[in-house]
């Protein structure tokens, strides 16, 4: 793999702008007084977003309770820093933005929807049905198949198809080292991933007016799923996922646009041949399996050039060029060595 | 009942501009660095919220000659020029947020939309259409364009369907909104289609003219 474990331009994970102190610089730069990004503002800590805390409540996070297991993983252990690619060196979005401008639509299709009709959404306890081409099929409780692994902090950039960008610190597992354990056959060349079904908390699963034949399915190549940079999340800014986020489990593949990161997995199967995808499905020409982020593969319906990093300071956006596989080729493009992306997007 | 009428004009007027004069004092507190208020995409949220009004405008637009005579209320009448104009008010912002925040001043960007993208290229129709129709929409305009005029205006049949195209390709996977006002605007454009065709308006045929009659 090409994940570099060392460069010149990692910086320590303390000289990154933790949320309290990015809040602040956007009041400076409201009034237009920008701090240069990446400047130290506060104390080394142990990760990018700080001390891992359980600062939020369960009704902050619209869950019915925090899985107890996974609150004292947290606070119990060590969380393993993000360096070189799995550390994005740019402000983070605040959490404020992060959990309250979502695109999940099984909570409905406004971005603040998934915000407002979360409620006491049950995650604990959760279990993972794993299917398929593999040794270890059955369902497995979600707390054992995390178990085994540190939890590491993730900081990536998360490009949504819609054009808009966030920066966002997760807490999570490699997704390589579950599938491993999981042990995948020969003939397993594609892993896809469910989301659950529930009408009750997810009411768009309801709505007769959705397009979407729930529920949300995506899937990778196995050796993209194997990628170190691809994880499955079970926390964002040192705290559990809130419901609107995807909890208890999702998956973050940060160089494809972010409808390839599911939410709230139920489901791991092992395949043979390629999954159908949701998005895939009800616009083919629109959604492509691979959804690698590509500035010159334009969705039919607007440009993906360029896209406006949140949040936005003031009222014009600031618009940044789009990178190719969201700015992580050196890492990724190998797997697709030979390919036509503008066939395969 | 006069009075009643001379009030509607100033009511319907002020209702009208509430949304731009809410939306817009959100916008300044935001320019000014009040955060948060218009979510992390506030460009986004002006342009969906513009674009929404407009098209309920236009419909509300459509709605006063079928509502006057269902009602009886030929008050109505009196209203219908400036509802058609905030339609285009509307729209009007809803392109100048498109072009200011979202494009940035990219005139070349802008090209680019309107030729490639079909949803922006109807959109961009709709909106020249009610930028004709709101130029001409002044009794000077009137008279000097005679009968050619209500042919003209009738370019606003045109302007609502390509309002609910352009809403209908937008949308990635919930068409409620589209469907209710796609239906809206088919009833009211369904209105016309039948009543024309029926004898009695056409026995009431002056009523249908869009220019008032001063003599009878």
């Amino acid at each position: 793999m090409l994940i570099r474990t060392k460069s010149s331009l990692d910086i320590p994970s303390s000289e990154i702008t933790p949320e309290a102190v990015y809040h602040s610089r956007r009041s400076f730069m409201g009034l237009g007084v920008g701090i240069p990004a990446g400047v130290s503002l506060l104390s080394p800590a142990a990760t990018v977003y700080g001390q891992v805390s359980a600062a939020r409540s369960a009704t902050d996070l619209n869950l019915a309770g925090k899985p107890r297991w996974l609150e004292q993983k947290l606070q119990g252990e060590p969380l393993v820093a993000a360096t070189g690619s799995f550390l994005a060196k740019e402000s983070l979005t605040p959490f404020e933005d992060v959990s309250t401008y979502n695109n999940f639509y099984e909570f409905g299709t406004d971005k603040t929807d998934p915000s407002t009709r979360a409620k006491n959404f049950s995650v604990d306890p959760w279990s993972v049905e794993v299917t398929g081409e593999c040794g270890k099929r059955g369902k497995i409780a979600l707390e054992d198949l995390i178990k085994p692994y540190a939890l590491e902090e993730r900081v990536y950039r998360l490009r949504c198809v819609e054009a808009w960008s966030m920066v966002i610190p997760w807490i999570g597992v490699p997704l390589g080292e579950i599938l491993k354990k999981l042990e995948p056959n020969a003939d397993a060349k594609f892993v896809e991933f469910v989301t659950l079904v529930d009408p009750k908390q997810f009411p768009e699963q309801g709505s007769r007016f959705a397009t979407i034949d729930w529920p949300y399915r995506e899937g990778l190549r196995l050796d993209e799923a194997m990628h170190p940079l691809s994880i499955l999340a079970l926390g964002l800014y040192g705290d559990v996922l809130p419901a609107q986020n995807g909890a208890p489990l999702r998956l973050v593949v940060p160089w494809k646009y972010g409808f390839k990161s599911i939410k709230s997995i139920v489901q791991i199967n092992f395949r043979k041949d390629m999954p159908r995808t949701t998005w895939s499905d009800l616009q083919p020409s629109e959604y492509g399996f691979y959804a690698n982020v590509n500035p010159a593969v334009d969705h039919p319906r607007w440009s993906q050039a360029a896209e406006r990093r949140l949040p936005t300071a003031g009222l014009i956006p600031s618009r940044v060029p789009t990178l190719p596989f969201n700015g992580y080729a050196d890492d990724v493009a190998g797997l697709y060595a030979g390919m036509d992306l503008r066939r395969f997007y | 009942m006069v009075a009643t009428a001379k009030l509607l004009k100033p009511l319907v007027f002020s209702l009208s501009l509430l949304p731009a004069l809410w939306w817009g004092w959100q916008a300044y507190l935001v320019a000014i660095g009040d955060f948060g208020r218009l979510g992390p995409d506030p460009a986004k949220t002006l342009a969906l919220v513009s674009g929404e009004w407009s098209i309920r405008m236009l419909v509300i637009a459509l709605a006063v000659t079928p509502l006057r005579f269902l009602l009886n209320m030929p008050a109505l009448w009196r209203l219908r020029r400036m509802i058609g104009l905030y339609a285009f008010f509307y729209t009007l912002l809803h392109f100048l947020i498109f072009l200011l925040l979202l494009l940035q001043l990219n005139w070349a960007d802008l090209g680019v939309e309107i030729v490639e993208r079909p949803y922006i290229t109807v959109g961009f129709l709709s909106f020249l259409i009610l930028l004709v129709l709101a130029a001409t929409s002044f009794d000077t305009a009137q008279r000097h364009l005679g009968r050619r005029w209500k042919s003209l205006h009738r370019l606003v049949y045109i302007a609502g369907m390509l309002a609910i195209l352009h809403l209908v390709w937008i949308v990635r996977s919930d068409f409620a909104d589209a469907l209710l006002y796609g239906a809206l605007v088919f009833v009211l454009l369904a209105y016309r289609v039948l009543h024309a065709k029926s004898s009695v308006v056409r026995q009431f045929s002056p009523r249908w003219s869009s220019f008032p009659r001063k003599k009878k």
